[in-house]
């Protein structure tokens, strides 16, 4: 264990700006993309939601 | 004409139907998002509650948990995209195509969190957020190629022209991964060289354990992103075809 209290967890030995600026972002853009994929999958239901009845028809 | 004919005879290609890797994809995706989670856990664990501070760099070097398994995924996923536009390019199979579209945004993503952090990483070592070195610019090109794939592909709207037409930018692209990877050879920069080569490593074992840890939850959160937009394509490109009719009839989209 490095750290001897969350204060000098979180200063990252005077590093903690780049540090956690590094982490939070990363983490901020992957639950962005997580969200977005939600989202499209969701609309693309939703297309075939709307596309009525099966018909036998291919494209 | 139907375009939902699979190919009975080749087996090989019975995966290569949309109808037959939509539902293997979805069985796919909780086992690598599970993967990804736990080895990213695992990862973080080793990186920041057992690695030590670095002696020259302090703890400014736990940025590399992140910015090098972002800048590893950034380059092999742009090989892979390429790889399967050129594949749709040259057999004309729709599934292929599909597959490259479904990768250009992860790949994007990974490029900018590479270039992100290490401009964080840059900073307090360099002193510079930026420079115009070989490394940082064709990895800045990298994510402008990832970037000028899915506007390309966004533009035209006859799908199978965009297939084509991002495929011969992917291709064209694919000489850059070699230029970055040997870049801090080839070229005097100031990004330091490779610490982990195939066969040697550089890095303290237990840095290189959480490193390591942390490429291979990135790979599993690729797969995971990467087959879940690859079903939002298909369902989006094949919403009219009998097969996802049929598939909503049962409840199994």
């Amino acid at each position: 264990m490095q750290w001897e209290s969350l204060e000098s967890f979180l200063s990252m030995g005077g590093y903690g700006f780049y540090v956690w600026g590094s982490y939070v972002v990363c983490v901020a853009v992957i639950v962005a993309e997580i969200l977005a994929l939600r989202h499209r999958r969701g609309a693309a239901l939703a297309d075939v939601k709307r596309a009525g009845p099966a018909t036998g028809r291919a494209t | 004409m139907s375009s939902v004919t699979t190919s009975p005879g080749f087996s090989l290609f019975r995966y290569a139907a949309p109808n037959v890797f939509y539902p293997l994809a979805g069985r796919m995706v909780p086992l690598f998002a599970v993967l990804a989670a736990v080895l990213a856990a695992a990862g973080l664990y080793v990186g920041f509650i057992l690695a030590p501070t670095d002696a020259q760099q302090g703890d400014s070097y736990r940025i590399i948990y992140i910015h090098v398994p972002s800048a590893w995924m950034a380059m092999f996923l742009y090989v892979v995209m390429a790889f399967w536009a050129g594949v749709g390019l040259v057999f004309n199979t729709r599934l292929s195509s599909m597959m490259a579209q479904a990768i250009a945004p992860t790949g994007a993503l990974m490029a900018f969190i590479s270039l992100w952090t290490g401009a964080l990483w840059g900073r307090p070592t360099w002193g510079t957020y930026w420079v115009w070195d070989a490394r940082l610019t064709s990895t800045l090109i990298l994510l402008f190629l990832y970037l000028g794939f899915i506007a390309l592909q966004a533009a035209i709207d006859d799908k199978r022209r965009a297939d084509k037409a991002g495929a011969v930018l992917a291709l064209v692209g694919v000489v850059n991964v070699p230029i970055i990877y040997f870049s801090v050879k080839w070229w005097n920069t100031l990004h330091q060289g490779a610490s982990v080569k195939p066969g040697s490593s550089s890095m303290a074992d237990i840095m290189l354990t959480a490193m390591l840890l942390m490429v291979f939850a990135f790979w599993m959160y690729a797969i995971a992103a990467v087959l879940v937009r690859l079903r939002a394509i298909i369902l989006e490109r094949e919403r009219r075809a009998q097969w996802v009719l049929d598939a909503r009839e049962r409840g199994a989209l």
